[in-house]
Parts: structure tokens; sequence; C-alpha cells
């Protein structure tokens, strides 16, 4: 009984009451009161790192900071009285000391949570003058860039990483003033066990770790008379991308941002849900045959790079169950190289390949050295949902004032099943809708399958195919999948067909999704539940749901593929993945390799 | 550091690693796994004389905490340390006594036998070179500390005898152990 005790208390001379447990900043916050803050955030543990959130209360001689103060009975809070406001405006001026003070040529300039801040606090003489940090940036990984000049140690990425992601690439090292946020041994991300999902850039409140820039490589190949440029756009931009223009999270931008990629530029616009039709037939085929022909069980997806990577590094034993499709963005690009090329008559060496992501782990995914059985690389460049944002305003298109474009044939069309791709249970969805048809032969009686959909981390049902039962599970987040794959090995849990997305939420929570915007957070299931809600209304508006309905998708097999699993197939949608042993990862002293 | 290359043929190392595991082991009855690092990470500085990249990888896989929170918590205290240190650690006092008294000629003169700058190690991993403010026996200055030895009234000219001494230790430990 005493966990549903509540608490009053006297914030602002308003009256608050909330449950035993609360903090002062949810009591703050039930009663309409945002008390600013930095290193917080709900859904990760508390820091107490910044003390941005520094309140007064009766009796304490202190600022205590709201976050991590447990609201009290009789309880009188001040949040803004004149005393806060010097102590939040010095804390934030003393962070800003030994900050590099170049918001004009900042990437993260007018998106920077600091710079809000200092902004809203009204500071605008800088008093003190500490020293500076100096470190180098770190570019070696094709993903993520970290300036740790710019960090100013909330730790939040070091949290999403461990708290959300299972991975702990990062951690905090040294102390006091040379305190810095490092992967193990100081070493680059890039040899670190950075899975490369870019979450940590969504959470981090400076421009300390971003998304790599390709934008202005692409703007040179898109002037580039001799390159002919090909882009193709994953589902979740495109109810995502309108965040960066004033649109409500969720608005269906399809078509303007089809538009605004050809005054861009761009010679052929491809939709990343045609390849997400393909592999809806190339994975359930492949299911199909592992189980009627006692093949490696469960399966797992394979769009989500970030996962793949994840697999590669802390649980290889799982690397015969992935499937061995490539990604939508993948056999995208392989098609565009070859089949476009030939219908198109322009040669695969002249075009350059663009993928439009949520992701910032598709960076990496396109760089893989097997990702080029044309004899070119699949995909040349990836920018995210963030850059494309960039790319549109640095060209000066009006993109609320454009009229809606046309994908090109024969890449462009897609049915219902394609665009859930983007949300978390989408793929499985999308998997048994095209499954259940081709084992019974029969029509799904009901089109929507409820029972994957929704964002709790983990989901599993079973579906009965004509008496077939096939268990499934849904997951995301890759602190679920850990947990997950423990019960799977220790057979607890028994599955055929397993659905993984590294972000939370699926795709539209991606790392290189936009920024939240006002009060909104990352991890925010009100913004993930509006972009999803999205991508199903897309579904719901498409005449045809499944992905064998697609008109084009039966052309390609007729004209060019043949079949699924055939031979073609193989050399260019599917490919295998092998363990990676970055540094950091004991593998030989896990296998026992070694005698100790 | 590559722990990529980390090849344990060396019997010595492999040795050392197993110590580590039985003191893993003896402390598992104790300690949870997070509450015994801080331990484990002593025994790994006592055994290997500091901190190797191979051992901390061990120490993460053997109690599942991550690397990045172990090379955290080995770099947050002073008293661990990322590179080996000598076998003698020699410290000459620069307090303004022992400064005075010509403790600079003797830091030079050490400096120039040894082939090493402050805060580095010989090659051999025989002498670490380091200075230290004040070891309260002015009178008696410049003092120079060898590990636990002391030495007073140190001048240039008795640089050599003393390190001969350490060097002719260990010569005789290696017989013995042959």
């Amino acid at each position: 009984m005493s966990d549903k005790k509540m608490i009053n208390l006297i914030i602002d001379g308003q009256k608050a009451a909330v449950l035993a447990g609360s903090t002062v900043m949810e009591a703050a916050e039930a009663i309409g009161i945002h008390i600013p803050r930095l290193c917080f955030h709900p859904k990760l543990s508390t820091a107490g790192a910044c003390r941005v959130c520094v309140v007064e209360i009766d009796g304490q001689k202190n600022f205590p900071v709201s976050c991590a103060t447990a609201a009290a009975e009789g309880m009188n809070v001040k949040t803004n009285t004149p005393a806060i406001r010097e102590a939040r405006r010095d804390i934030v001026e003393l962070i800003l000391d030994n900050h590099p003070r170049d918001c004009q040529i900042c990437e993260k300039n007018e998106d920077c949570d600091l710079q809000k801040l200092a902004n809203l606090f009204g500071i605008r003489d800088l008093r003190f003058d500490g020293e500076r940090k100096r470190y180098a940036t770190d570019f070696s990984s094709p993903s993520i860039m970290r300036d740790p000049e710019k960090c100013i140690l909330c730790g939040k990425c070091v949290r999403v990483c461990s708290e959300i992601q299972g991975v702990n690439a990062l951690s905090y090292s040294h102390r006091g003033f040379k305190s810095t946020v490092v992967p193990a041994y100081n070493m680059n991300i890039k040899d670190s066990v950075c899975i490369a999902c870019g979450q940590c850039t969504l959470f981090c409140p400076t421009g300390a770790l971003m998304e790599r820039d390709y934008t202005e490589e692409v703007f040179k190949n898109l002037a580039d008379p001799e390159k002919f440029c090909a882009v193709q756009i994953a589902p979740a931009v495109r109810v995502a991308l309108g965040e960066g223009f004033g649109f409500a999270p969720g608005t269906d931008l399809t078509y303007e941002i089809v538009a605004a990629l050809r005054i861009l530029g761009f010679k052929a616009v491809f939709d990343t849900q045609f390849s997400a039709d393909l592999t809806i037939i190339e994975e359930g085929h492949e299911l199909i045959d592992r189980i009627k022909n006692k093949g490696k069980l469960p399966m797992f997806t394979s769009c989500s790079p970030g996962w793949i990577k994840y697999c590669e590094h802390f649980h290889p034993e799982f690397l015969p169950n992935l499937s061995t499709c490539k990604s939508p963005q993948q056999m995208m690009g392989a098609l565009i190289k070859t089949y476009y090329a030939e219908k198109s008559g322009v040669p695969a060496s002249k075009m350059y390949s663009v993928s439009i992501m949520p992701c910032t782990a598709k960076k990496f995914e396109c760089s893989r050295d097997e990702m080029d059985s044309s004899g070119y690389r699949d995909v040349d460049v990836v920018l995210t949902t963030r850059e494309l944002i960039r790319m549109i305003k640095q060209a000066g298109i009006k993109f609320n004032e454009l009229k809606k474009g046309e994908f090109d044939d024969p890449l462009g069309e897609s049915t219902g099943a394609a665009p859930i791709f983007g949300v978390t249970g989408g793929v499985m969805e999308a998997a048994l809708r095209t499954a259940y048809e081709v084992i019974t032969k029969k029509q799904l009686p009901a089109i929507e399958l409820k029972a994957v959909r929704g964002l709790d981390g983990i989901r599993e049902a079973t579906v009965d195919i004509d008496g077939l039962k096939v268990n499934v599970a849904v997951v995301f987040s890759l602190s679920n999948v850990h947990k997950l794959l423990a019960e799977i090995k220790e057979g607890k849990r028994n599955y055929h067909f397993i659905e993984v997305m590294t972000c939370p939420g699926g795709c539209i929570g991606g790392g290189g999704q936009p920024y939240p915007q006002g009060m909104t957070d990352p991890l925010d299931h009100t913004l993930y539940n509006l972009r999803g809600a999205g991508l199903y209304s897309i579904d719901e508006k498409k005449a045809l749901r499944k992905s064998h309905e697609n008109p084009l998708i039966t052309k390609i097999y007729k004209d060019f593929l043949k079949e699924p699993l055939g031979h073609l197939s193989h050399k260019l949608l599917h490919t295998h993945y092998h363990k990676r042993c970055p540094e950091g990862i004991p593998a030989e002293i896990r296998e026992k390799n070694v005698n100790v | 550091m590559a722990v990529k290359s980390l090849e344990i043929k060396d019997k010595e190392v492999r040795e050392k690693f197993k110590e580590i595991e039985r003191f893993i082991g003896s402390e598992h009855k104790l300690n949870d796994n997070q509450g015994m690092l801080m331990g484990v990470l002593h025994k790994t500085q006592e055994v290997f004389g500091y901190l190797p990249a191979e051992a901390m990888d061990l120490v993460s896989d053997r109690l599942g905490i991550p690397t990045a929170h172990i090379y955290g918590m080995a770099t947050f205290y002073n008293y661990f340390t990322l590179k080996p240190r000598a076998k003698y650690q020699v410290f000459m006092c620069k307090g303004t006594a022992c400064y005075v008294a010509g403790g600079g000629r003797v830091l030079e003169k050490l400096q120039e036998t040894l082939k090493i700058g402050l805060g580095e190690v010989t090659p051999d991993k025989m002498f670490g070179l380091n200075i230290t403010r004040c070891l309260g026996c002015c009178g008696l200055s410049p003092v120079m500390q060898v590990n636990e030895d002391i030495y007073v009234r140190m001048g240039p000219e008795k640089v050599n005898a003393i390190l001969d001494k350490y060097r002719k230790k260990e010569t005789k430990k290696r017989k013995v152990s042959k």
C-alpha cells in the first residue's frame, strides 16, 4: 500500500500531489512547470551531473538538483526565484567557460541544447574565461563523428549506449578537468565496439557526437556532368523529414521529398519500399525453406545494420541464424547498378547511388567490403534524414510549397507491406502477410496483424498458417535483444522467426532522424506513435498491401531475377556476415582458445 | 593494445592470467562482480606491475563489465597505471633544500646515465625516473629515493654505484631462478 501513498507539496505557490518516490522535477512537470535541464532524461538513469535543474527548497541550505531530489510531504519548492535564476545562469556560464564558442560554424547550431539554454536564461555576457580543452576530432567511423572539445560531460551518450542499447561503447575516462567520454582504451570509434546506431547523436545536447556529414560530397557529385546520380528513400524518412520544416511528426511527405530530390539534381528517384517488397519475397522464401528443410532457426531479420554489427561483435554464435538477405537499401543499390543500368542504358560506372536513410549505421553498412557483388559499390553514400533537411535548406528549396513528384520506373512502386518496414513489428507483419498466402495459397483473413504492433520492447505471437504454428517475436533496442538472445540460448524461448530493429520504436526512432522539436525527447512514445501512425496510414491507403502482389516485383522476377533465392538473387541480393573482433572484445579469451 | 592480435603464447603472461582468475574465484564468495572490480584491478596491477589492455579485457570478460567502464575506472584513480612501470622507481627530491644543495646536478646525472627523461622508463623496464617534493629530511639533502630505499647527501658521483647495486641484484635473481 505504501507505494500508492500520495505526497503533498507546494511548488511556486501551487499545490502539487504526487506518488511517493516521485522527484521534485516530476512533481513540477505534473503541475505544468518545466524545470530546465541538460543531463536528465526520463527514460535514462539519473546522473545529476549538469546541475542546471537546481531549485530552492525551504529549510535546505544549498540548491538541490530537482532531478535527483525526492518530493517530500510539506516541501515548499521555488523554481524561479532571482537566486535560482542566477545560479542556473552561473552554471551554464561555467559550462560555456571551456566550451568552444564557435556556434556560428558548429554543425549543431540551432539544434544545440546548451545554446538554447544560454539563450533561454538570457546570458548576454560571459564573465569567465576558463581554460579550453584541446582534443582531436574523431572522424574514423563512417557513421559517427566525435568532437570531445564540445562535450560537456552530461553522460547521456554513455547512458543511452549502456542502458538502451547495451553496447557500452562509451564511458567517462580520467578525472577532473581531464575527464572525457571515450571508447575503451581511448581508441577511435571505428575500432571500438560501437555499432553505429547513432542513438548517442540524438541524445548529445551539443555537437560532440554527430552523424558524419556527406552533404558536400553529394552536392559535388550532383554538379558533376559525368555522373548519373540516383537516389532512394527509406520508409521512415518520409514521415519524419517534415519536422525539419514545421510539419507535425508523422506527416506523409513522400512525393514532396521526391520533388525536392529532383530539384537537387537527382536524375532517378527510387523508393526503398520497392526493395522492401523484394526483401519480403526473398526473406519469406528463405524462412519457408529453413522451416521445410530443417535449416537454422530461429531466423532473424537482417534489415537493421546496427543489429548485424552487434551480432557480429557480441553474439557471433547467432550469425548462422541471420537471414542472408541484404537490407532493402543494399538490394536497391545492387538493382540500380544492374537491372536499372541495363534498362536505362546508363553504364553502372557512371552511376552515383545515394540513399536517404533514418539511420547512421546505414553509412557503415554501405561501406562494408562485401556490398559490391555487382562489381560496383551497391550504394555510394548514405545521407540521414537530418542531412537531407540541411541539403534542401541549403539549396533554397521552398519545401512547404512543393508540388508532388513521382518515383521513377521500374523501382518506384510498392505495396502497403513496405512502408511499415520503418516501424517496429512492420517487417514481421509484412513477412507474415506474404508467407501466409504463399504457403496456404489462400487469402489472408485479416490483413492487419495487430498482435505484432506496439511499442513494447519485446513482443511475441503465434500465427497459425494452415495448421503450421509459427512462433514469432519482435524486438527493438539492443538491450532487449541481449535479454531475448540469452533466453533463447537457455532454451526458455522458442521461435521460428524474429524481427530485430536496433533503434527504439524501429527506424522511426532511428539515429539519423530529426532531433525532436519543442518539448519532446528522443525515446518519446508520443513522437514514435505519430511517426508510426504516418507509416500505417500509408499502408492503409494502398490498394495493394501484400508484397507478392506488387506487379513490378512480378515483373523483375520475370525479366531479370527469375526466381526467389535463385542464382542471380543469391549473387545480388544475399550476403554473409562474419565475426568481427574489434579491440575491446576479448573474443579469444571468451572462446577459450587461450588456455587460461 | 590490439586485442585482435592477442595470442597468449607467452607462458609468463598465461600464468599471470591464471593468478588473476584464481583471485576472482576467491572473491566471488564475498562480493558481486561490480563490487569486486576495484580489488581485481588492484590484483591485476600487483601481478603485471601495471594494467595492460589484455588484462583489462580478461577482467571485463570474467566480471561481465564492459571494457569502456573498466578503462574509465583505471584512468580515474591515480593509483592505477596503464603504462608498464619500472622495477625500480627513482625519485629525486626537487624540494627547495635539496635543490639548493645541488639536487639538480644529481638529476642531470641520472638522466644522462639512464638516457631517459622525467616520467619515463628505461627500455629494459629496470628504472623509472621521477621527481618528488620534500621527503622530510632536508638536513640530509640532497635526497634520493629508490623504491623504499633512501639515499642522503647525494652527489652526481654516487649515482653510478647506486644504480649498479640494483642492476647486480637483478642479475643475481635471474641466475637463481635459472
